[in-house]
């Protein structure tokens, strides 16, 4: 029988070794989980690549390519940080994991980061494949990568609020459900893939203010319009993460 | 002084209306095994989950290691093992015993613990389709990877086959060896009378008994024997010397307890011969544990 020296020997590994360590995890467990795959990478793919070759929608002059990226990416930041996230860790909160996860070293706050490196890394992912089969879909994007990037990281942050928002109070199966409504309806009404412009004019200010169209019109004014920083979708974007994340810490439950 | 691993003093847990601790006292002292037991709903999970930090005691004070339960210095100091659950189902046995050791400056040998606890052939499996017995087993693994002073342990051996309740056994024999305090619960005596030094025994939120096993069930011996129902004892007490006592319980099944020697071995049998009874299984014990157990928690199911 091997032997076992359990002589106590505690102390906590280093923070960003813990931090990595979930991370590397949770993306794991994501890139491996093929429902997540459906929401995260095959629905956008499919959706960039059916609607830029079929002239189904009307994107108001330009090419439908260049319309469609943008709106695409935005899809994915969405899917990863938000719809997955919540369902993930409601279920993570189901099970109980959250709860063991409580009793080692990693610190609460050193889970919430590791599950934003996770999110960022999924993100990473999706970015590579997306913008390879935009490009190959002839795809030519303008703008400034930096303004880009800040709305990826900016809705990122909004969406992962909203996420641990709703899976740290509703049940698993209320998340589920939820998460999976708030992605259909997002997608339809943020200006994914049917311009803000199509609907009327009394919903538009309401639809504009949500954070999919933040974001889909933010990386549209970049990437198609060549715009540097498009401040209003920034502005956007920022409050739903300081309101959504504010209100998350004060009612996530662990357990 | 070395601060005990765990105490409690006057404890108090309510959920709702219902109170589930109630005053409830305990020390369990450093290097030792304290076993915890009661029946189902007798406040076992609530007093070790507000040990980990997990729960808020509604009062009382306690301290673990010396310190208050939800100091985060505590966290690589204490292992855990939750009663049921907190792996993802889907996450491969090995992968999450890897994952809970990267947390810690200098665990053991995930491959070593696996091989251990009989679990390296499902190293690969989700944890999910492990069956519950292997379940229980990784998250033992788990609890005790991290190298700590002190193991939290809440039923470890529910569910558990008689080769894994003997490996668990063993296991927590190992780490008694080495100096790590062990606090579990349980509800079977055999489990607190092998493993531990210290047996708190507890119902209704409220200690009702506590000590060594062998103070607990008392040097007494009794005497048993089994034979038809309904003998009437009155002649047989008589015959016993003073501080004897004779009774049935369940019915066929005859329990003397006094200054068991060979003069009361000799008053039974003789008594037995007077009455034509034929005395089966006739041996001379120790107190179980589930004696005092019953005795003091009441045999009635709740």
């Amino acid at each position: 029988m091997t032997t076992l020296d359990f002589t106590p020997a505690p102390a906590a590994a280093p923070f960003a070794r813990m931090v990595l360590a979930q991370a590397a995890a949770e993306t794991r467990a994501t890139l491996r989980n093929g429902e997540q795959l459906l929401l995260t990478l095959i629905i956008p793919v499919l959706l960039l690549v059916g609607f830029s070759l079929a002239p189904l929608i009307d994107v108001g002059g330009g090419r439908r390519i260049d319309f469609l990226a943008p709106g695409v990416l935005a899809l994915a930041i969405m899917s990863t940080a938000f719809t997955g996230q919540a369902i993930a860790t409601g279920f993570e909160r189901r099970y109980g994991v959250l709860k063991r996860l409580g009793a080692t070293p990693l610190s609460r706050a050193g889970l919430l980061l590791a599950k934003t490196v996770a999110v960022l890394a999924v993100e990473g992912v999706q970015v590579v494949v997306i913008v390879a089969v935009a490009l190959a879909l002839g795809w030519r994007p303008q703008g400034s990568p930096v303004g880009a990037l800040l709305l990826v990281l900016l809705g990122t942050a909004a969406f992962s609020g909203l996420g641990l928002l709703m899976a740290g109070v509703l049940r698993a199966e209320a998340t589920l459900a939820a998460a999976n409504l708030v992605y259909l309806v997002l997608l339809g009404a943020g200006g994914v893939i049917f311009p803000l412009s199509k609907f009327p004019a009394g919903m538009r200010p309401a639809l504009e203010v949500l954070p999919i169209s933040a974001l889909t019109g933010g990386l549209r004014a970049v990437l198609a319009g060549g715009a540097a920083l498009p401040l209003g979708a920034l502005a956007v974007l920022a409050a739903w993460a300081v309101l959504s994340l504010g209100i998350a810490a004060r009612t996530f439950r662990w357990e | 002084m070395e601060s005990p691993a765990v105490e409690l003093i006057d404890l108090v847990k309510r959920y709702g209306g219902a109170t589930a601790v109630d005053g409830l006292s305990l020390r369990a002292e450093r290097g030792a095994v304290t076993a915890v037991l009661g029946p189902n709903g007798a406040g076992k999970t609530s007093t070790v989950e507000i040990c980990e930090g997990f729960r808020r005691a509604d009062s009382g004070t306690v301290r673990v290691l010396g310190l208050p339960p939800d100091q985060p210095a505590l966290r690589p100091r204490v292992g855990v093992m939750l009663q049921a659950g907190g792996v993802p189902p889907a996450v491969r046995c090995g992968e999450w015993l890897r994952l809970v050791a990267r947390f810690y400056a200098r665990p053991l040998d995930a491959g070593a613990l696996l091989v251990r606890l009989g679990l390296a052939d499902h190293a690969r499996t989700p944890y999910r389709r492990l069956s519950g017995g292997q379940q229980q087993r990784l998250s033992l693994a788990a609890a005790v990877i991290g190298r700590p002073e002190l193991v939290f342990l809440d039923e470890p051996t529910a569910g558990l086959d008689p080769q894994a309740r003997h490996a668990c056994w063993d296991l927590v024999g190992e780490l008694r060896a080495a100096g790590v305090s062990v606090v579990l619960t349980t509800h079977h005596m055999d489990e607190a009378e092998r493993l531990a030094d210290h047996v708190v025994i507890i119902d209704r939120g409220r200690v009702v008994a506590e000590g060594s096993p062998a103070s607990l069930t008392g040097a007494e011996r009794q005497l048993r024997f089994r034979a038809r129902p309904g003998l009437s004892l009155d002649e047989l007490l008589h015959a016993l010397p003073g501080g004897s006592a004779a009774k049935e319980s369940p019915a066929g099944h005859y329990i003397i307890e006094g200054q068991v020697g060979p003069e009361l071995l000799a008053t039974v049998t003789t008594w037995c011969a007077a009455e034509g009874v034929m005395a089966d299984d006739l041996s001379i014990e120790r107190r179980t544990l589930e004696d005092v157990f019953l005795e003091l928690t009441g045999r009635e199911l709740r």
